[in-house]
């Protein structure tokens, strides 16, 4: 019997929560905010799903609502995107190190 | 693009996604990082364009969704105050659990674009799938505007609880359950908007009883949510890129809760259900007022001048009062008269994780000034004076004395082995647990009453 894709899936899906421990254990509290706010920038990647459902247009019938759906999801995930890995640059350049001079 | 080679792609973004969070391990790789980031997404959506049929005119709508959201995010990433970075962020899990429900509605609709079979005959597994990724997108969205809408001010963070919430929940909770198996039987589109409302009103039940101090915990806590239903919309979707962010931001998210809940003392399900942050706790138990001895900014200034070292515990307070900056040109000053400054933050400083080390960030504090709690807490019996501004529970001795107290057992900054302690309060009123803190009454505590910012630019005054 074949190995249905569903478990494929599933097994990068357990994989990658524990990748996620490790790594999110890793980060220094001191950039705990701006993990939030990039984690908020990649969970857009939704927006894979948003293209897909606005693209499906076809030529005769025009607009349907389900592509509606697909380009306000677009405005949404994109809002957070940039907003997010921007947000997020502006935070890290905050970050120095002290100066030796003096 | 062949299929194959979409979902190869997919996976390096996924890749990319990792070493984005692999990079916030320290400052100095954490720029790098967020370019990593920025590269995934890229990639993953230039995937996505060349792998769909696509119109010329629905392309150029597209481009212009992308355009308005991302000119929308820019601005507001370009405008926003680093204090507000929280309601910040639960605005931005809102987008995406909303976002997560508007793709599986379009899904539900039009299945065949993503290849889950025909209107009403989806498949079994793919409609599971939808239907959670939905409901957890669904409760995100309602859960963070609550949350937006908290932190904001435009409705009050006191704990909102009434009578039988919990049973309420409960029984919402199970209609959701039994709405997600209806619909794998039978492909309803009224069932499966009204699974989208229920969700929609837990994710309000389930934020209004949590008061204005576990806020911390409800951002991580959506944080995690938004990431599983992405999951669920990218197992739906069978998208690798979807699936591994998913993944970590769940993860990711459930660890910050963690973090949060240990640094408060608060197990996960008591901060669910609500509550605490209430005034009803304020219970004072000892009536009969001590003396406190109140000082004024010239004490201070000759105190910490004449110090050899000084930690500087900020709290909300400070941030409240916007006091980072002065307060680093306090810390400046204070160095030239040679005395070694550092920075003591406890992990619930701000009003999210690791909030407090963006404000000294942002006010220009190198980061290596800045100590987490596990390092510096040993330092303070070697420290002259402790200068606390705008915190008060995370330096109350009796967590680790006093087995009845609301905070006993929680972690907190040794301040009292410091040779002398100053405070700036603007009374002696208690924190957020609503508990007297006997620091205030102990002879080598100094108490500076006055707003943090006026009070520390008076210090800086007298320091020169």
């Amino acid at each position: 019997m074949e190995i249905d894709p569903f478990i494929f899936r599933l097994s990068i899906f357990v994989l990658s929560i524990f990748v996620g421990y490790y790594v999110v254990w890793s980060v220094t509290p001191s950039l705990h905010t701006p993990l939030m706010s990039v984690t908020n920038a990649i969970s857009s990647v939704i927006i894979v799903g948003a293209i897909v459902a606005a693209s499906s247009l076809s030529s005769d019938v025009g607009f349907e609502l389900y592509n509606m759906f697909g380009l306000a999801a677009i405005v949404l995930a994109a809002i957070n995107i940039f907003g997010g890995f921007l947000v997020t640059q502006r935070m890290l350049k905050m970050y120095k190190k002290k100066k030796k001079v003096k | 693009m062949t299929p194959n080679l979409a979902a190869s792609l997919y996976l390096i973004s996924g890749v990319l996604f990792i070493l984005a969070l692999r990079g916030l391990s320290s400052p100095e790789t954490s720029r790098q990082g967020n370019f990593f980031g920025i590269l995934g997404m890229a990639l993953a959506i230039t995937v996505t364009f060349l792998s769909v049929d696509i119109l010329f005119s629905g392309f150029i709508f597209i481009i212009c969704a992308l355009a308005i959201g991302g000119s929308i995010g820019a601005i507001i990433a370009h405008k926003i105050s680093m204090t507000a970075m929280p309601q910040l962020v639960a605005g931005f899990h809102s987008l995406v659990g909303l976002a997560a429900v508007l793709v599986a509605l379009s899904a539900f609709y039009n299945p065949e674009a993503f290849g889950l079979g025909t209107f009403n005959n989806i498949k079994t597994a793919s409609l599971i799938e939808m239907s959670i990724g939905t409901s957890i997108g669904a409760i995100t969205f309602t859960g963070s505007v609550i949350a937006f809408s908290k932190l904001q001010g435009l409705m009050s963070s006191a704990a909102i609880t009434f009578k039988g919430q919990h049973f309420i929940n409960l029984l919402i909770g199970i209609g959701i359950v039994s709405l997600i198996t209806y619909i794998t039987i039978n492909q309803n589109s009224h069932i499966f908007w009204l699974l989208i409302i229920s969700s929609f009103l837990v994710g309000v039940l389930l934020i209004i009883p949590i008061g204005g101090a576990d806020m911390p915990v409800v951002i991580s806590m959506l944080n995690s949510y938004s990431g599983w239903a992405a999951a669920g919309i990218g197992f739906t979707l069978e998208n690798t890129a979807l699936i591994i962010t998913g993944a970590l931001v769940g993860s990711s998210g459930a660890i910050l809760s963690y973090i949060m809940c240990k640094g408060m003392n608060r197990s996960f399900f008591s901060v669910i259900l609500g509550g605490f942050g209430g005034t009803d706790s304020a219970l004072q138990k000892n009536k009969d007022r001590k003396p406190v001895k109140s000082g004024n900014a010239e004490d201070a200034a000759f105190l910490m001048k004449n110090a050899s070292s000084v930690i500087i515990v900020p709290g909300y307070g400070m941030a409240v009062a916007q006091a980072q900056h002065v307060l680093r040109e306090m810390a400046d000053n204070l160095k030239k008269h040679g005395v070694k400054v550092s920075y003591a933050v406890h992990p619930v400083a701000g009003r999210m994780p690791g909030h407090m080390n963006v404000l000294l960030a942002e006010a220009n504090v190198p980061y290596d000034e800045v100590f987490e709690q596990e390092n510096i807490n040993s330092d303070f019996a070697n420290t002259d004076v402790a200068f606390v501004i705008g915190a008060n529970d995370v330096t109350n001795p009796v967590a680790k004395t006093d087995p009845q107290s609301p905070i006993y057992g929680m972690p907190i900054l040794d301040v009292e082995k410091a040779k002398s302690i100053l405070f700036v309060k603007r009374s002696l009123s208690p924190g957020y647990a609503g508990i007297d803190n006997e620091l205030f009454y102990r002879d080598n505590t100094l108490m500076l009453f006055e707003d943090a910012k006026k009070m520390t630019e008076e210090i800086v005054k007298n320091l020169d």
